[in-house]
């Protein structure tokens, strides 16, 4: 079917007042050369889209630009998944940040000119996307971990509907949670330790025929994409099954700190126990007296708070686990309610009590377990029990207490399978064949043996971790996504957390899980581009194997095949582009998003002569935050310089740098790059992406003086969907740098 | 008095939040507090020189069991029971109430601060009220302004003399009650078996030898 063209100018929300409606068409036609162009006096109402609608069916249209609101509004209207479609955003982008005076009409019909052209220009560079052909259909879910987490998960997808498999590497299910005696209360009144709760799961999991378990096993390796994965489960006894999974929840929790490593704190000592030591002595006790490891029971008790946690020195865990000053309480209410003259004290610097916890706090405080803020600095032997030293904080001393018997309220220290970077560095240096290398093979050996997952991916066997070795991601923007696409942590190998935090955690992991694997099956992306069904493909003749790609790709989505050229697997996209961004011979494009259709959008801009007066800017707009910011400030109001041109970017990581220097060759005055903040507290929505394109466009500069053009020609900005009062401002001030700096030398070249 | 102060600390051993908890008048809330300072932050007496600790840390005190501390103090004195602790604790622990709980309790056991002016005040008062079961304003007075000297108590009284006139005035002070009993209520023998019953009943509740 041969392409066909149309353009549809919108004339309503005052476009038609504002602009010169006319004007446009003819732009549209004689410069967009489109062959069908129409206007519309209320494009997005049903006459409009029945309009569009005829076009497509009776005149054989397949490409479309409307020129009318942003991208972002009336999406429902303007729905034609059977076309390529492009928006110029003639109502946020012109007419709501221009004012409406004689004045300012020129320019703001040149900019809206400039829309026309560009969105008629990239129509034409696009293809229609026909979805991913390379889909699975499996809706089986893997659950690494029969934990709480794992059986939380477990049981809510095949509640859903779905087939779950089950991996635990014990000979049962409960995990962690199944050697507690008792949990943190999740429910009214919040006043006393509740049954743990794994017997009740573990006998639903048992009645479940969707669910089906593997004990003593590990999953030996997984390959594949979502959809299509295939697991090979290897049992202890020396069995492997595979199992044919559409998307994967790891689960596999987390290990208490060592608390040999807190000699300081008594760690080692024959008194001195962990939280987890001390739910064995209660379980032994099964309600009764508790008695310490040599039959004597415990007459007092002291807990020491962050022990081995929150420490400055570098030595330990830096981060608090969250649970333990509720685990304390509750160990404490042990005591207590076995007998109530059994002195527990607590030493805490803040004691965290999230939530409905502080209820629980409350009742320990009215059963009489004594709350001393105190930081402290030894627990050494004493007669038949330790003393514990202790700087009172409140009374500002230093002290002791004795206690028959000392409990440490140690960190999570989660699963999580090896660094990659440590992984991939001591590849490296086991390529090699000096004596290095030697010890880094063992490294690697160590490394791998305790992966998780045993991923078969070219970017490591396991999920890149976040901060503190966690599987973490943005907490308030992306709490449940990972760096590998259907692929989510649940529980305390994502962030520390306790039972009630990790049951709500897996079930909201099993639905985002039952959304990958949905997803997949339909050939359209996961989150932050759900639904999009177009996908990059690579013109390999051209390709240099430079590995850029398949090095940068942020979600691992890209293999090298024998001929080490890269390898899509396309359900692993995300679509962020940040291959396309990367590619130095530009040979990566997906069929609605390339090089060229915003290369074609730059070139189609109008650049007025030197002498004009009328500068012009490209701004490259990352279109989760820095877009949607600029469209608000339209609704807002927020007036911005007349000079300026935005293209919507799906990150900043997909800038290729041939935009920036096309735009600087061809005569804009300014580039103006909008991206999200990265590092640790990013809010990237594909996580590395605008790091990785920053880090590019660090290396334009270099181009930039070498076409003899001011370093400030270039501008790179931070920018939060929250800016919508700022980032006006910020651009006009870049707009008075320009003007200030002159015209650029490239113009009409 | 001391030896009620001997007898106690014998009884509570090393438990001094047990003995406030038993003893003084809601000491039971005590361990309740959880160490916020939002009472020291509102007290209006900004702690000048006597107010040794702050609610909070007087709490604490207690449950680290520094009962010579705690009962010499001069703080819980110190509270002039303006009821913003108690409002404002998140912890609803009636704050002002455990103050005069445990100051009253030091008292008790004779632990009191020699020639404390709070001590002083409420022991002049109770005293005065209970004799006749109605307070007798000219005496009250009289024995407040006097207790520091003759020349010290006419100095007050002339500062205070138009206060007092107004009062005459407004016929709720009568001077004549200077000398005799004063106004008194119909059964005093009924009062003063009250107080002795209630007496006995907080002896026996608390613990205490009569």
């Amino acid at each position: 079917m041969a392409d066909k063209h149309a353009a549809y100018i919108c004339t309503g929300c005052e476009l038609g007042t504002r602009l010169d409606a006319a004007a446009l068409v003819k732009t549209a036609t004689k410069d967009g050369k489109i062959a069908l162009v129409r206007e519309h006096a209320f494009l997005c109402s049903a006459d409009g889209v029945a309009m569009i609608k005829n076009d497509i069916d009776n005149e054989a249209v397949t490409h479309v630009a409307i020129c009318a609101c942003s991208r972002r509004a009336k999406t429902e209207a303007f729905n034609f998944p059977t076309v390529a479609m492009s928006r110029g955003n003639l109502r946020e982008g012109v007419i709501w940040i221009r004012p409406d005076t004689d004045e300012a009409r020129e320019t703001t019909q040149e900019m809206a000119e400039d829309y026309v052209r560009m969105a008629c220009a990239e129509v034409k560079a696009m293809k229609v996307p026909e979805g991913n052909q390379n889909t699975g259909t499996s809706k089986t879910l893997l659950v690494v971990g029969g934990g709480m987490s794992g059986m939380t998960a477990a049981v809510e997808a095949s509640k859903a509907g779905y087939k779950v498999v089950l991996v635990e590497k014990t000979g049962a299910l409960g995990g962690m949670a199944a050697k507690l005696w008792k949990r943190i209360p999740n429910r009214e009144p919040f006043k006393a330790p509740m049954d743990n709760g794994v017997a009740d799961l573990v006998a639903q999991i048992d009645a479940d025929a969707n669910i089906k378990v593997y004990l003593n096993a590990v999953v030996a390796k997984t390959a594949g994409a979502p959809g299509r994965f295939k697991a090979d489960i290897a049992v202890e006894s020396g069995a492997v099954s595979t199992e044919d999974v559409g998307a994967i929840i790891q689960a596999s929790g987390f290990t208490p700190y060592d608390v040999n490593k807190l000699s300081h704190l008594g760690g080692g000592q024959a008194n001195v126990v962990d939280q987890l030591g001390l739910e064995a002595l209660a379980k032994a006790a099964n309600g009764g007296p508790i008695k310490r490891a040599d039959g004597k029971e415990v007459k007092s008790v002291v807990f020491v708070q962050c022990a081995g946690q929150r420490d400055t020195s570098g030595e330990h865990l830096s981060y608090c686990s969250g649970h333990c000053c509720a685990t304390s309480v509750k160990q404490a209410m042990y005591f207590k309610d076995a007998n109530p003259d059994v002195d527990t004290v607590v030493l805490y610097t803040d004691l965290r009590m999230p939530g409905n916890n502080e209820d629980f706090y409350r009742a320990a405080q009215n059963k009489g377990v004594i709350f001393s803020k105190g930081v402290v600095s030894g627990v050494s032997t004493s007669g038949d029990g330790c003393k514990v030293q202790f700087k009172d904080l409140i009374l500002n001393e230093d002290t002791s207490a004795d206690a028959d018997l000392v409990v440490l309220a140690t960190g999570m220290v989660p699963t999580t399978g090896p660094d990659l970077d440590a992984l991939s560095e001591a590849n490296r240096v086991a390529e090699g064949s000096d004596e290095k290398a030697a010890v880094a093979k063992e490294q690697v050996i160590q490394m791998m043996s305790t992966s998780v997952l045993n991923l078969d991916y070219r970017q490591g066997p396991d999920m890149p971790q976040f901060k503190h070795g966690f599987n973490d991601s943005h907490f308030i923007c992306f709490p449940y996504e990972t760096r590998r696409t259907a692929i989510y942590a649940a529980g305390p190998t994502r962030r520390p957390m306790d039972i009630a935090q990790a049951t709500e955690d897996a079930t909201g992991a099993a639905m985002k899980a039952i959304q990958a694997m949905e997803n997949a099956g339909l050939g359209k992306a996961a989150h932050p581009r759900a639904g999009d069904l177009s996908f990059p493909t690579a013109r390999l003749e051209g390709c240099t194997q430079c590995k850029r790609c398949t090095v940068e790709c942020p979600f691992g989505a890209i293999d090298e095949d024998e001929k080490r050229f890269p390898l899509f697997n396309e359900s692993r996209c995300r679509r962020c582009g940040t291959c396309m961004g990367a590619c130095p011979v530009r040979v990566i494009s997906f069929e609605n998003y390339s090089v060229n259709t915003v290369g074609a959008q730059i070139k189609a801009v109008d650049i007025p002569d030197e002498f004009s007066e009328k500068p012009r800017v490209l701004i490259l707009a990352c279109e989760n935050d820095a877009y949607p910011a600029l469209d608000m400030a339209g609704m807002n109001r927020n007036e911005y310089d007349p000079f300026m041109r935005v293209i919507p970017v799906r990150c900043l990581g997909s800038v290729n740098t041939i935009w920036i220097t096309d735009a600087l060759n061809s005569g804009f005055d300014g580039v103006m790059l909008m991206g999200c903040k990265h590092g640790d507290q990013y809010q990237c929505h594909f996580v590395k992406g605008s790091e990785l394109g920053r880090y590019r466009m660090s290396k334009v500069y270099d181009t930039l003086k070498g076409m003899n053009l001011e370093t400030e020609r270039l501008m790179d900005l931070e920018v939060a969907i929250t800016d919508v009062d700022t980032l006006p401002k910020k651009i006009n001030e870049y707009a008075a740098k320009i003007q200030e700096m002159g015209m650029s030398p490239f113009k009409g070249l | 008095m001391s030896d009620m102060n001997q007898q106690m600390s014998a009884k509570y051993k090393n438990n001094f939040l047990k003995e406030i908890e038993e003893q003084a008048e809601m000491g039971e809330w005590v361990k309740m507090c959880m160490q916020c300072g939002v009472c020291s932050g509102s007290c209006p007496t900004n702690f000048h020189p006597g107010w040794e600790h702050p609610p909070q840390e007087l709490f604490m005190m207690i449950r680290a069991g520094k009962r010579d501390e705690v009962l010499d103090s001069q703080s819980m004195w110190m509270c002039v029971s303006c009821y913003n602790c108690y409002v404002r604790c998140p912890r609803k622990v009636p704050i002002t109430h455990i103050m005069h709980g445990i100051a009253e309790y030091a008292y008790r056991i004779g632990r009191a601060p020699k020639n404390q002016p709070t001590l002083h005040l409420s022991q002049t008062f109770w005293n005065n009220a209970t004799k006749t079961g109605r307070v007798n304003e000219v005496q009250l007075t009289q024995s407040l302004y006097f207790k520091d000297g003759i020349m010290d108590g006419i100095k007050k009284a002339m500062a205070m003399q138009d206060v007092a006139l107004g009062l005459v005035k407004a016929g709720r002070l009568n001077v004549m009650e200077a000398i005799g009993g004063g106004h008194k209520c119909k059964d005093i023998k009924g009062i003063h078996a009250m107080l002795a019953k209630a007496k006995e009943l907080e002896n026996q509740r608390k613990g205490r030898a009569a």
